[in-house]
């Protein structure tokens, strides 16, 4: 055993295990992004935005009405998921035949809409669920328990969609619209409706995010963008619409920050992660899993 | 068209006399803070008017502004020499990231996200070395001992006014010669249909490289000229994403398709950001973005062409066939033509 740490640094190992746990919800994250994208054809630059109000429904529910975070949580995810349907009826159904561009700004502008008003409503004070989760001792290493949690909670998440798109009539129809849209207005399916409750599954999958990322990190306006940058490259890197691709690119990208962090600053490994996927989009540009043309 | 250059006369003229007429300083300074931003977003429009949509402005704008700078602090290189420096450095990262992007058809979705990107690593290094840059502090630049000319640090607004005059002249010029210019003819037909453009004998990687490297040099020099006029920079005002969404919003509101569009914008969001803070005062933090992005959302919804743009369609109604790119923008506009 010794000798097995001394070949292996421990910290090394300690930071490959955060990478690992980090990967899960930056998956998470980049699953539902991805469901957007894959079925409406849409990228929600305001994504993180809808997590960072997640977070503070979290918030003003445990810390403020004294709710228990159990209960909190589901009202959380109907909160965001209800949010995601309203973004997709207020703000995308009216440029569902615009360029691609338009979509993308529009939502650009939500971002700003929900940044500020936060800033208005709750002020850019930094806040906490102040749920201190013990942190889990594994011979030298310290792993923080929320984390070993979210990765788990998030990985339930996953297999939850995954169930939903196989097994379901909804999700069949969810994954065929992904194929062909055009056909599947012809076979009976009432797109808008398939819209509707793809946006509703990826807000609330966001709000998952959100019950999971506020064991974490602390609250702010500015939140969503710390992670909501890396979430979209992510969803490219694997491949805009391809779950799987998306899946690994997460654990790619968690592992390069939390290396990065180890060897130096946090920023460098943020500033690795971004360079890593400049350089990968020049080698596959398609995503990760493409075929090559 | 004498009409037209006797109108640009006339306004510029009006624009240089101002400051000797009217001294109030702080209605100067806000006009000074409106011309350097209409110049950065006028260097955005150069690409965003054909289809090339950049998150990554906010990244040249930085890198503008911190390594004039970080030279003169540290080295003590004028801003004359720091200037181009930092223009030249822009201008290479952009060539680097600009290349590959081009020559392996990076497009759309991907383009904006790949361009999002490079501003997300300018703000992370500019954070993570902070024992030269002060990280998210900010930076100032020093004041200068000597001479103030050689600095490029003047204490009156009237100086910097006609500074900030020149600088957005000469950005509304470049729009303008490559608004004539063969180029602009190719880079419209890459926007529309890039496979039928190359068929036709354009050359798309080298025109596109071309404006994306005009576009980055000036949006450099805004950002090295808004650093020495604030005298006081943080990665969050001169780089990042919200900087670069911010030149999209501005932009858009304004006008992609007409010269003086992100000049309108511009003014639009300086005076609205500054009724905001004035009527409302420290309550009003955020309601400026709030607005913001209202608009945006309805702009693209409802006004696509932008306020200025709108408006010269109204005033000469069936003036020619609009452009491809521009009836679908008209499209959206009316829902369900």
């Amino acid at each position: 055993m010794q000798a097995f740490l001394d070949i292996f640094d421990i910290y090394l190992l300690e930071a490959v295990i955060n990478g690992i746990l980090l990967g899960g919800v930056l998956a998470l994250l980049a699953l539902g992004l991805n469901l957007i994208f894959g079925v409406i054809d849409v990228t929600w630059i305001c994504y993180a935005e809808l997590v960072m109000i997640g977070m503070y429904a979290m918030y003003f529910l445990v810390q403020y009405y004294g709710i228990s975070y159990f209960i909190a949580a589901p009202l959380t995810i109907l909160l965001v998921a209800i949010l995601g349907a309203l973004l997709h009826y207020l703000v995308i159904a009216p440029l569902l035949t615009a360029p691609p561009i338009n979509q993308l700004l529009a939502t650009g502008g939500v971002l700003f809409v929900l940044q500020s008003f936060a800033t208005v409503a709750f002020g850019i004070d930094f806040r906490n669920l102040g749920i201190r989760l013990p942190v889990l001792a594994f011979g030298d290493m310290n792993f923080s328990y929320a984390r070993l949690l979210s990765f788990l909670a998030a990985l339930v998440g996953m297999v939850a969609v995954y169930l939903f798109m196989t097994r379901t009539f909804t999700g069949t129809a969810i994954r065929a619209i992904s194929q062909d849209r055009e056909i599947m207005a012809l076979m009976g399916v009432d797109t808008r409706r398939i819209y509707l409750i793809t946006s509703a599954i990826g807000g609330g999958l966001a709000g998952l995010a959100a019950c999971l990322l506020v064991l974490q990190y602390d609250v702010h306006p500015f939140v969503g963008l710390s992670f909501g940058p890396i979430t979209f490259l992510i969803c490219v890197l694997g491949g805009l619409g391809n779950f799987i691709g998306g899946f690994i690119a997460a654990f790619v990208f968690a592992e390069i920050i939390s290396l990065g962090g180890l060897f130096s600053d946090l920023e460098w490994g943020y500033a690795l992660a971004f360079a890593f996927f400049i350089v990968m989009m020049f080698i596959r540009p398609a995503g990760l899993l493409a075929r090559r043309r | 068209m004498t009409g037209r250059l006797v109108a640009w006369g006339a306004g510029l003229i009006a624009l240089v006399a101002l400051p000797f007429l009217y001294r109030d300083p702080y209605h100067l300074h806000i006009l000074v803070l409106i011309l350097i931003w209409s110049f950065a977003y006028t260097s955005w429009s150069m690409m965003g008017r054909f289809g090339l949509v950049s998150l990554g402005h906010g990244g040249f704008m930085g890198i503008g502004a911190y390594v004039t700078a970080l030279l003169w602090n540290h080295l003590g290189w004028s801003p004359w020499v720091g200037i181009p420096v930092s223009m030249i450095a822009a201008g290479v990262l952009a060539l680097i990231i600009g290349y590959p992007c081009f020559r392996f058809r990076i497009t759309g979705h991907y383009f904006v996200l790949v361009t999002l990107a490079l501003s997300g690593i300018v703000l992370q290094v500019i954070t993570a070395t902070r024992d030269y840059t002060g990280g998210s502090l900010g930076y100032t630049p020093n004041r200068a001992s000597g001479n103030k000319l050689l600095a490029l640090q003047f204490d009156d607004k009237t100086s910097w006014y006609l500074v900030a005059l020149a600088v957005w002249f000469s950005g509304i010029i470049v729009w303008h010669v490559i608004d004539r210019s063969m180029s602009r003819y190719a880079l419209e037909a890459i926007s529309e249909d890039e496979d039928a453009a190359a068929a036709a004998g354009v050359n798309v990687t080298a025109e596109k490289l071309k404006i994306t490297l005009i576009s980055a040099v000036m949006t450099a020099l805004a950002g090295a000229v808004y650093c020495q006029y604030q005298m006081f920079i943080t990665p969050d005002t001169v780089s990042g994403i919200a900087v670069s969404l911010q030149m999209v919003f501005a932009a858009i509101v304004g006008g992609l398709f007409v010269s003086l569009g992100p000049t309108i914008g511009a003014v639009i969001t300086i005076l609205l950001a500054e009724t905001l803070r004035i009527g409302f005062g420290t309550k009003a933090v955020g309601w400026d973005n709030l607005v913001y992005g209202v608009l945006l959302v309805l702009f693209i919804i409802f006004l696509p062409k932008g306020i200025l743009g709108s408006v010269l369609d109204r005033l000469k109604p069936q003036r020619k066939v609009p452009r491809a790119h521009e009836q679908k923008a008209v499209q959206i506009a009316r829902p369900g033509t």
